[in-house]
């Protein structure tokens, strides 16, 4: 069934369709509107959940934490501000092995106040333990969140589903909603190994020493590490029976381009249209856009990086004093390997300034007029 | 000796012989701690869920990867006791169990001060949860310092005695009663009978129920080890810790009354954490003791 809603509602319809069990949720711009459906949906019964209506995000990510020990599929949904107050029990649902799936809104962080897009609350958490995929439509939103669920559960490790403020949030787009029959198919029942039950008590997360501690971490790494191949698979999958491939990352026209963007969330649709145009005006452009950004898709980035030129990767986002957290870690993908073309960082749409086809025309006329990488990161659009 | 305390002790041991916690766990010699769960444990029975945040007991029920508790544990983060135990209901519940009970079990530092946003937020909403508060008067787990709960003229290491505590303790239990949640209790280790007939009417009643439990820490309050149960007998006694209870936020009834409470003095006396007091503090301390007294009588939350 076609229908036309907004990024948020995407992100409810997701949870629906996964059937969550528990919600746990706080309203915060941009993302309230998944909430309030979200919360019609259990009240109307819609959907089979308890809302839990928190007084914050602490709360939500902690009562989440307790339903998903309890065995209970967990859905909660925040953005920036809220995300941050969250970090404490991002660790805790990562290190815990929690397979909640979040959705976050991309908004920049405070001060001074702003609700539009950037990265840098996402990014922040990167080190929590949990899967990052970041969408660029409201379709690969509802797709994602299934599909997360799935990876999520098989690996007993958490996933955050990334949009950008009002971009995706707010926009409007025709999505074909998955058949629920077809969704309980390729997403059975949640049923971990062990839970919290008084069936068989057992005692989750205390006191762990030296001797321990570091083997629980390894676990987590080596599993995480199972996940690229595990969001292909079930990436195909859902394809088989959706019509829809997922996949680690978007390559547009790189297979026989000099030059490619490389790019993330929305920015990265608004990156074909300007390599559309640049192949008009004769440069082989290209754009890779990265979806899944925790695992970081090492080899797939490799595979396209490879076959180039030159690359520009796109940060909407900054980790002070180190420049473009996309661009250190593409580096990092390509840190000595042959045949790597140089790499230019370039940040732009900090604070939810437009990032254009100009920006990234601009973008590919600074990057070809290099003949080599820079230390310095190019600022796009910004008034010094 | 009134004639209240002397009945008192004609009581016989009615609780249960069965143990939910083993030996082995890592309690201090002569925790108070320890002994609420044990008390509390007897009441619920095996079909019970802890969630327990950072606090001694985060320590006492043994390290990763054993427990000495036969009853299921998750250890969560300092400030999320009533947070985690709503969410652990509320998994439970929609995986088919609606029959176990969920206790979030927090130290005086996760209820009185970091965590009482999550506890007010659980409380507000009536969450189906059992919330014990063992009160130890400070934060012992990170080395004796004052809490929100600590008594006006307690030493701790962030109140040395040059700079004691010079604010009252939080009434914990009036901020509850302000909730209109369904059950308060507070209960004592030197009471256990009437500590395990509250738990056991309080298993019974749904939405939110709080106790604040009084639990002696030796290692905390400068007392010998042999002395807990009786410092606790004696806050009872003296009025400093009242047994009562509160349903609906409404009205007070004391559990025990007390014709002739005895003067707060022993009791502070047996404690190192106040020898630096002198009458005039003690009697600030008896001031307030009385003060609040007079008001529970007359039916009062506070
Ligand atoms: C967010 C956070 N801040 C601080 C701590 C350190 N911490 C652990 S236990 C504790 C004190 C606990 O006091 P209380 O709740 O009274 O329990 P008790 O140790 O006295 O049993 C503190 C400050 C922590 N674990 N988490
Ligand atoms: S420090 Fe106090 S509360 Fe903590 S285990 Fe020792 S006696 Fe018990
Ligand atoms: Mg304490």
């Amino acid at each position: 069934m076609k229908k036309v809603m907004m990024g948020n509602h995407a992100l409810s319809y997701g949870a629906m369709l996964s059937r969550a069990q528990v919600i746990s949720a706080y309203p915060i711009t941009p993302q309230t509107q998944v909430v309030e459906l979200l919360s019609e949906m259990c009240s109307d019964g819609t959907l089979n959940a308890q809302f839990i209506k928190v007084e914050s995000e602490h709360s939500a990510m902690a009562s989440c934490i307790g339903a998903s020990v309890a065995g209970a599929r967990t859905f909660t949904a925040t953005s920036s501000q809220g995300l941050a107050l969250m970090h404490e029990m991002l660790h805790w649902a990562g290190g815990g092995r929690h397979p909640i799936v979040m959705g976050n809104v991309n908004r920049s962080m405070a001060p001074g106040w702003s609700i539009w897009a950037d990265q840098n609350d996402s990014l922040s958490q990167r080190d929590t333990g949990w899967m990052q995929f970041y969408c660029a439509s409201n379709q690969e939103v509802v797709d994602t969140v299934i599909q997360a669920f799935k990876v999520a559960e098989a690996l007993m490790i958490p996933a955050m589903v990334i949009l950008d403020a009002f971009a995706l949030s707010h926009t409007y787009e025709v999505v074909d909603v998955p058949d629920q029959g077809l969704v309980d198919k390729y997403l059975p029942p949640f049923k971990p190994a062990i839970k919290l039950t008084p069936a068989d008590p057992r005692a989750f997360g205390g006191l762990t020493g030296a001797e321990h501690y570091m083997e629980l971490r390894y676990k987590l790494e080596t599993d995480m590490e199972k996940a690229p191949a595990l969001i292909e698979e079930t990436g195909r999958e859902f394809g088989k029976i959706f019509g829809r491939d997922l996949g680690l990352v978007d390559p547009y026209r790189c297979d026989d381009a000099d030059f490619i963007f490389v790019t993330s969330g929305t920015a990265g649709f608004t990156a074909r249209v300007a390599v559309d145009e640049l192949r008009k005006s004769g440069v082989k452009a290209g754009n890779l856009r990265i979806k899944v950004f925790r695992p970081f898709p090492f080899e797939r980035v490799r595979e396209v990086l490879g076959k180039v030129k030159k690359a520009a990767v796109v940060d909407r986002n900054c980790s002070y004093g180190a420049g473009g957290i996309f661009y250190q870690e593409v580096k990092s993908a390509i840190y000595g390997r042959p045949g790597m073309p140089p790499l230019i960082g370039y940040i732009a749409g900090l604070g939810g300034r437009d990032i254009t086809t100009d920006s990234f025309k601009e973008i590919a006329a600074d990057a070809m007029a290099k003949d080599r990488a820079e230390e310095e990161i190019v600022w796009i659009g910004v008034k010094k | 000796m009134s004639q209240e305390v002397k009945k008192e002790k004609k009581f016989t041991m009615t609780l249960p012989a069965d143990e939910l916690m083993a030996c082995g766990h890592l309690a201090c010699q002569g925790c108070g701690a320890t002994l609420a769960m044990r008390y509390m444990l007897k009441a619920l029975g095996k079909q019970t869920v802890l969630c327990i945040p950072a606090c001694c007991w985060a320590v006492i029920d043994g390290p990763y990867p054993y427990s000495s508790m036969d009853v299921p544990i998750y250890h969560c983060a300092f400030e999320t006791a009533a947070s985690t135990a709503t969410g652990v209901k509320a998994g439970l519940e929609m995986t088919g169990d609606a029959e176990t009970t969920v206790v979030a079990w927090a130290g005086d530092g996760g209820t009185f001060d970091i965590g009482i946003q999550a506890l007010s937020g659980a409380a507000e909403r009536n969450e189906d949860i059992i919330y014990v508060c063992y009160d130890n008067e400070a934060y012992m787990n990170t080395g004796i310092q004052r809490s929100s709960a600590t008594p006006y003229g307690a030493w701790t290491t962030t109140t040395p005695v040059k700079h004691f505590k010079n604010r009252p303790k939080k009434d914990i239990v009036a901020i509850m009663a302000a909730h209109r949640i369904p059950y308060i209790a507070t209960a004592s280790i030197s009471h256990p009978e009437d500590f395990f007939k509250k738990m056991k009417k309080a298993k019974d009643i749904k939405g939110t129920r709080f106790f604040h439990v009084y639990a002696p820490c030796p290692t905390g309050w400068k007392s010998r080890p042999d002395d807990t149960i009786k410092l606790a007998r004696m806050a009872v006694q003296n009025g400093y810790f009242p047994l009562l209870e509160i349903e609906n936020g409404e009205k007070t009834t004391l559990n025990l009354k007390l014709k002739d409470r005895k003067p707060v003095d022993d009791y502070l006396r047996l404690q190192g954490r106040f020898r630096h007091l002198g009458p005039e503090q003690i009697a600030v301390i008896q001031a307030e003791i009385d003060a609040r007294w007079e008001r529970l009588t007359k039916g009062c939350v506070a």
